[in-house]
């Protein structure tokens, strides 16, 4: 393509096909623990 | 909404939000997306033809819809009916421990006031920790990762407490099959060898709270006394930080108020230090303390990212790099959609425990009695409650459905909204507008890395 470049191509779309095992970590947003977005964290089951 | 386009380190930006995919796209492109879905091509041209000639933006037309026949612009919501149709059962698999209702400082801005969460100081006793592992054991149901966050007021007031806890968990591991990972939050001023190399070998993570330059900190950070801990905590967390090798994890974390809004210049400072894992967050306080973030910061608070997004990238290809906590998406991965959508999990996947052993659906609520779901000894007694935190998801928050951070977000924090908006189903708008510029940030940063 001329006028896109495309850096993504949807990767939550396709984490459909993954499990949905709920093994990842939790994740809090409050400014006094870890707090992660939850993009940032990783999936258990890659 | 279903696009979201912006302009960031000179590149146009456009994220389509339900299917994740990202572009860099030209000008053309970038303008014609203003009309694509409301007139034809015949009107686009005659809009923008004083920009842009004929040919130009038929191409730019015909890119644009093969990327929404391939499903990666105008993407439909695919996902609503998963969560809407889970109602299995919801597993509590992590646990913040409130190892101590007490703390050696009194930080101007602590939400749980001084550490004692409004209530007695308390230290939790080696009784109440064993029977909160036993609680979240059998709790996690078929879950085989637990998490337990040693947290406080300050956790190692309680030292003795932490290393029975810990002891305890080992054991039960080995009966169970269960992995448990600790995590222990600290302000670093009672960390000496003896507790550093049990930290380092038996947590997962370990988070050291500084706020950056020592003026800053020293404001803010401060004993009974009125001094500052600066000088104390900066050699101890340095020391701490060198014995985390071999990818062991650690952040080196503050927060930023209304005194540093210059947050930038902390966590240049933080970086210069030799720290790979920083976060400088903003601190939620009411409109009225002095400390608060208010709509009229945000204009610097944007500046203030936008100078650290352009930074990292420098520092990054010059092999200088480190991690901004909030910048780190993970754009090709990241946990899948099924997370995504299910939030923080406060109130049932992850709950908090008090020096008494009362079980509060997370940290910031503790203290609320209206919020309290049960006791480690007696067991859960509002079901209810953990229904309306389970079903407290972005498809029944009405602003984080025509939001596009969404799936990066996952809905705000319950605690927030429940805070400024008696409703955990309402964002913190302050929180929404910060969060949305942060990950805005953290997808300019990929995009350029990957633009070399
Ligand atoms: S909480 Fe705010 S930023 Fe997050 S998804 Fe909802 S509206 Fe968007
Ligand atoms: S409600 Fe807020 S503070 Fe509590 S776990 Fe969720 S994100 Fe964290």
């Amino acid at each position: 393509m001329k006028h896109i470049k495309t850096i993504n191509m949807g990767a939550l779309k396709n984490s459909i096909a993954k499990p949905g095992c709920k093994e990842c970590a939790n994740s809090c947003q409050s400014a006094c623990k870890t707090s992660c977005t939850v993009a940032n964290l990783e999936c258990e089951n890659r | 909404m279903k696009l979201h386009k912006f302009k960031q380190m000179g590149m146009n930006i456009v994220i389509d939000v339900n299917s994740g995919a990202i572009h860099v796209v030209d000008d053309i492109v970038y303008d014609v997306l203003d009309y694509y879905k409301n007139l034809s091509l015949d009107e686009i041209i005659n809009k923008l033809q004083t920009k842009y000639n004929k040919e130009q933006l038929e191409e730019a037309y015909d890119e644009i819809r093969q990327l929404e026949e391939e499903g990666m612009l105008y993407t439909e919501d695919p996902y609503k009916n998963i969560i809407l149709n889970d109602n299995g059962p919801s597993y509590i698999k992590a646990m913040c421990l409130n190892i101590a209702h007490d703390c050696n400082l009194k930080c101007k801005y602590c939400f749980a006031s001084e550490g004692d969460y409004k209530g007695e100081r308390k230290l939790m006793s080696a009784e109440v920790g064993k029977k909160a592992i036993d609680f979240v054991i059998e709790n996690a149901g078929p879950r085989r990762n637990v998490e337990i966050d040693l947290f406080g007021g300050e956790p190692l007031m309680n030292f003795k407490v932490v290393k029975e806890i810990v002891e305890y968990a080992r054991q039960r591991e080995k009966e169970t099959g269960k992995n448990i990972r600790f995590t222990i939050t600290t302000n670093a001023t009672l960390l000496t060898d003896e507790i550093m190399d049990f930290i380092d070998e038996n947590m997962g993570n370990v988070v050291l709270s500084i706020d950056g330059r020592k003026e800053v900190n020293d404001n803010i950070r401060i004993r009974y006394d009125g001094t500052g801990t600066f000088d104390d905590i900066l050699p101890k967390i340095k020391k701490m930080v060198e014995k985390r090798k071999d990818g062991k994890q650690y952040y080196v974390r503050g927060t930023f108020t209304r005194e540093n809004l210059d947050f930038y210049n902390d966590v240049m400072m933080l970086a210069d230090e030799g720290f790979k894992e920083i976060s400088i967050e903003p601190v939620v306080l009411e409109d009225k303390h002095p400390l608060s973030l208010r709509e009229e910061d945000l204009e610097t608070i944007y500046e203030q990212y936008d100078k650290l997004a352009e930074e990292i990238v420098r520092r990054e290809k010059e092999g200088k790099g480190f991690k901004f906590y909030h910048f780190n998406i993970d754009v090709n991965g990241g946990p899948c959609v099924y997370k995504r959508i299910s939030g923080c999990g406060a109130g049932y996947e992850y709950v908090a425990v008090t020096p008494d052993g009362d079980i509060y659906p997370c940290h910031q609520f503790v203290g609320n009695e209206d919020f309290k779901l049960g006791n480690v000894f007696t067991g859960i007694e509002n079901n209810e409650l953990i229904k309306t935190f389970k079903n407290g998801h972005i498809y029944n928050k009405p602003k984080c459905m025509e939001c596009w951070a969404r799936f990066y977000c996952s809905g705000g924090c319950q605690a927030n909204n429940y805070s400024f908006n008696k409703d955990i189903h309402i964002p913190y708008e302050l929180g929404c507008k910060m969060m949305k510029k942060r990950v805005e940030c953290a997808i300019a940063i990929k995009a350029k890395l990957m633009e070399e």
